[in-house]
């Protein structure tokens, strides 16, 4: 008994992770009509699927357990029956047409994207989300949260790991919800399982799918076409609301952005942005140029000593707001407020033995972009 | 001239046995040497692209980052896919064709010995070249082995032009080793045996071969799209240049939809040999088994975009997509029920390669039930990249190609040899193979229902539990590989004497052959009645 233990203890010792896991083994049913729906038609296939192989195999297994030679059993020498052709052409033909029936009317629900209460244009970036709230003057990225320490196992993790993000869409129960799906660089999929939905998000295409959540909660999934190196660290969090909540959440939005707005225009001192700016590197840009600043040669170089971080100013800038055509670099124009442009930008020209001693404030930023 | 003929002629009447040193294997026309190299070469390669897939398994076997980073990681899945699929699974088709084919029609070789020995040596240098990438500036590939645009072009690492050429010459060398097939097939069959006599061995592989001839340049077309985009500025696959990203994975799956079925029609046609041999009965439904393969051959061209479902497509295009995917179902299980049927009232018996194809039917047929459910536009959006996914091509692709090549091994191991392998070894082989096999790919269904993203390094904490089962299983499987390779050593170094015809239930012209097969096949074509 004791040694049982003591096995069993250490196996727990090994696997710290074990206390969050579970023996999932089936798909969930879901919290919107369209998930129900597949997770029926799924369930009906299934067990369409045991029962052919309940009785294709239990005729193969009693075929195998008597007709063996060790039971002296003489082999019948047939090879041929059109009639036997003809039943095992004909049965699985109606079996197929059977479930044609439920899975062509789900395809057609899930096409009927026309009168939507809200229109959300979600685009797959490398790798991170963006959600923009078409009509309301919203528009937000959404990036992981999970610290490196978790995920290099020099923390424990915690109960979201990987599936938590800075800022989730926020969604109202009981909306017809369309989404436009595209891309910024390589194709993505925005996936939630909840939701039975998955698009794929692909550069220079819209593709449209929708929604209707029947529960307040939290619903998370993942980015299911490999994207690049981090293709595993894009997760998608939703939060469904009540329409109440949603438009009190909407109004905080609004106001959050006209803070935003006055902020730039305050006088931002070096230490202050280069603090700002370690923030904004380590989640924007540490994916790729690593936080030590020495990227990975050769797609991804170095900023540490780099002509471009030691150079001139605006070309520096250039490459930040603009991205550079033809590699892993895109702008960020869109995606950093003017604070973080600037922050980001005096932190990579200061930083890690950096030493051009130069900032720029977010009202430079500000003007310059005015100026474009 | 009329000497000269007759005197070569004379030549060929001589019993000349294999050439000295190397020169035997580099300048070889000999469909036997260059078969044993075929099959050497793709043994290398599992065991290369197995040893990729065990540091994927390592990596996932708990959740975090251990072993290896995110990119590195992304260049293993993709290594491991392209040298399973081009590196072990297709030339050891090549291989068995090359030893089989002419012993099965009664020719002394393949038709076309120079072209044979073309297409094997380019392998080599095309996979040392693909394997190369890994230790280039950037690393190697990393954009998955369907490598869609534009990951594997403006995103790609430089690495990918030396890809792009590699995956040319393996064309070259299939499209080479497809058209002997062909000819050889055609034109060599001894006097008496018409098409509807040939073995299923023959049928499958005749059948793959065209496939291959249709759609390998398919993919060097699309490769060389790719290398116009990436040097030449053309811009087919980007969006930005007024390309289109979708028309890459419409041109590619045109190419890898068939080339599942290469995968698979050569295993159907083994285990089509070695069913009737151990139930001591024959085949049962021959007419419709061909049939079959060619309903299942020509539908594989119109079913490809079944693997983009959630690309967008119109609503008409989907539904065409599902229902054509559907109809593969009834040919295929034509083909299971008869394999049954051959089995049923015989007088069965369980060796190895019994074992095999009997792993092959039953595998394969859960592999064929969840490409069913697969199939299912709707109910796809979920299953869509997902383990569900990797666990469906798995359960075809492992027992369906890789259980096929080791059944006709072990089948015809004691024709090529002259010596019996060790049957309680094999056997060994076989258990250990299947509880690994089930082991690692079965509990993916299970994580990939629940959610789990496919070709991720690392993974949330509610799929631990499968995926550390599923690695060890990987680990089993992977091990019980190293029993294969003892066997075969032990059997060419102190195997016993093969009787001619080691199987009584066996039939077919390669058997009447002496043990070891003669070095030339049949000088002087035997009659069939």
């Amino acid at each position: 008994m004791l040694k049982k233990v003591t096995v069993f203890g250490l196996f727990f010792a090994l696997v710290p992770s074990v206390a969050w896991s579970e023996w999932q083994l089936n798909m969930n049913r879901g919290v919107t009509d369209t998930s129900a729906s597949v997770y029926d038609l799924h369930m009906l296939v299934l067990y369409i699927c045991i029962a052919i192989s309940v009785v294709v195999f239990g005729v193969m297994f009693w075929s195998i357990f008597h007709h063996r030679k060790s039971k002296g059993f003489e082999a019948h020498q047939f090879h041929d029956s059109t009639s036997l052709e003809i039943l095992w052409t004909v049965v699985p033909t109606i079996i197929l047409v059977i479930i044609l029936f439920p899975a062509t009317t789900s395809l057609i629900n899930s096409y009927d994207s026309e009168d939507s209460d809200i229109d959300i244009q979600v685009t797959g970036y490398q790798w991170k989300w963006r959600y923009k709230y078409i009509g309301e003057d919203l528009d937000y990225f959404s990036v992981h949260t999970t610290p490196a320490d978790e995920i290099r196992n020099k923390a424990t993790k915690n109960e979201n790991y990987l599936l938590e993000v800075d800022r989730p869409l926020v969604l109202p129960i009981n909306k017809k919800i369309r989404f436009l799906f595209t891309s910024n660089d390589v194709i993505h999929a925005w996936w939630v399982p909840a939701f039975a939905l998955k698009k794929d998000a692909i550069p220079g295409f819209i593709n449209e799918d929708w929604t209707r959540i029947n529960e307040v909660g939290i619903y998370r999934g993942q980015c299911a076409e490999l994207c690049g190196k981090d293709h595993g660290f894009m997760p998608i969090v939703v939060k469904a609301v009540t329409e109440e909540d949603y438009a009190i959440w909407l109004k905080q939005q609004k106001m959050l952005k006209q803070q935003e707005a006055l902020a730039s225009k305050q006088s931002w001192s070096k230490e202050q942005l280069m603090a700002k700016g370690e923030e904004i590197y380590n989640k924007n840009c540490a994916a790729c140029h690593q936080p030590n600043g020495m990227g990975m040669a050769p797609v991804f170089p170095a900023l540490k000593g780099s002509a471009v971080a030691l150079g001139p100013i605006e070309t520096h800038l250039d490459i930040i707001f603009n991205g550079k055509p033809g590699t892993a670099m895109s702008g960020y124009g869109e995606q950093l407020s003017s604070v973080e442009v600037a922050a980001v930008l005096t932190y990579e020209r200061n930083a890690w033995g950096n030493d051009v001693g130069d900032m720029l404030s977010p009202a430079d930023v500000d003007k310059l972009k005015g100026g474009k | 001239m009329s000497t000269q003929a007759t005197d070569m002629v004379h030549d060929e009447h001589d019993d000349h046995g294999p050439a000295k040193g190397i020169g035997r294997w580099l300048f070889s026309t000999n469909h036997k040497d260059i078969g044993t190299m075929y099959l050497v070469f793709s043994l290398v390669m599992l065991f290369i692209g197995g040893s990729m897939a065990f540091v994927v398994r390592a990596e996932l076997f708990q959740p975090g980052l251990q072993l290896v980073e995110p990119e590195f990681f992304n260049q293993m899945i993709t290594m491991h896919g392209l040298i399973m699929v081009f590196g072990a699974v297709m030339p050891a088709f090549v291989g068995l064709a090359n030893w089989m084919l002419p012993m099965m029609i009664g020719a002394p070789d393949m038709a076309l010995p120079r072209l044979n020995n073309l297409s094997f040596w380019l392998l080599p240098f095309a996979f040392t070249m693909m394997i190369g990438t890994l230790f280039m500036d950037g690393g190697g590939p990393n954009f998955g082995w369907t490598f869609y645009a534009p990951l594997s072009t403006t995103y790609a690492p430089p690495s990918v032009t030396f890809f792009i050429f590699a995956i040319h010459m393996m064309g070259a060398s299939s499209i080479m080793g497809a058209i002997n097939v062909i000819v050889t097939i055609m034109n060599m069959r001894a006097p008496g045996m018409t098409y509807f006599k040939m073995p299923m061995f023959c049928w499958t592989w005749l059948i793959t071969a065209f496939l291959l001839i249709a759609v390998m340049p398919v993919l060097a077309g699309v490769v060389t799209m790719m290398l116009m985009d990436i040097h030449f500025g053309t811009a087919f696959f980007d969006a930005g240049g007024g390309g289109d990203p979708v028309l890459f994975q419409h041109v590619f799956w045109f190419f890898g939809h068939p080339e599942v079925y290469i995968m698979i029609l050569p295993s159907f046609g083994v285990v089509s040999h070695v069913i009737p041999a151990f139930s001591r009965k024959k085949l049962f439904g021959y007419n419709s088994m061909v049939y079959a393969i060619i309903a299942i051959a020509i539908l594989s061209f119109v079913v490809w975009a079944h693997h983009m479902f959630t690309v967008g497509m119109p609503f008409a295009g989907e539904l065409f997509f599902m229902y054509t995917t559907m109809l593969i179902a009834i040919p295929t299980g034509v083909k299971i029920f008869n394999w049954i049927s051959t089995m049923f009232r015989g007088s069965m018996t369980f060796e190895t390669p019994m074992l095999y194809s009997i792993g092959f039917v039953i595998l394969f047929t859960i592999g064929g039930l969840s490409g069913i459910m697969l199939a299912l536009a709707p109910v796809d959006m979920v299953y869509q990249d997902t383990y569900f996914v990797v666990a469906h091509f798995h359960y075809v692709l492992v027992p369906g190609a890789i259980f096929g090549i080791f059944a006709a091994v072990y089948f015809w191991l004691p024709k090529w040899t002259g010596k019996m392998y060790d049957e309680g070894l094999a056997k060994l082989h076989f258990w250990v193979s299947f509880i690994g096999l089930n082991l690692t790919f079965f509990p993916m269904h299970f994580v990939g229902l629940a959610g789990m993203p496919r070709r991720i390094p690392d993974y949330p904490l509610q799929f631990a539990d499968f995926n550390m089962v599923v690695s060890l299983g990987a680990f089993l499987f992977g091990a019980s590989q190293l029993i294969f390779v003892y066997v075969l050593i032990k059997t060419l170094r102190s195997g016993e004497k093969a009787e001619q015809l080691p199987w009584d239930g066996a039939e077919g012209l390669e058997w009447t052959l002496p043990t070891p097969a003669p070095y030339h096949s049949f000088p002087t074509p035997p009659k069939v009645d």
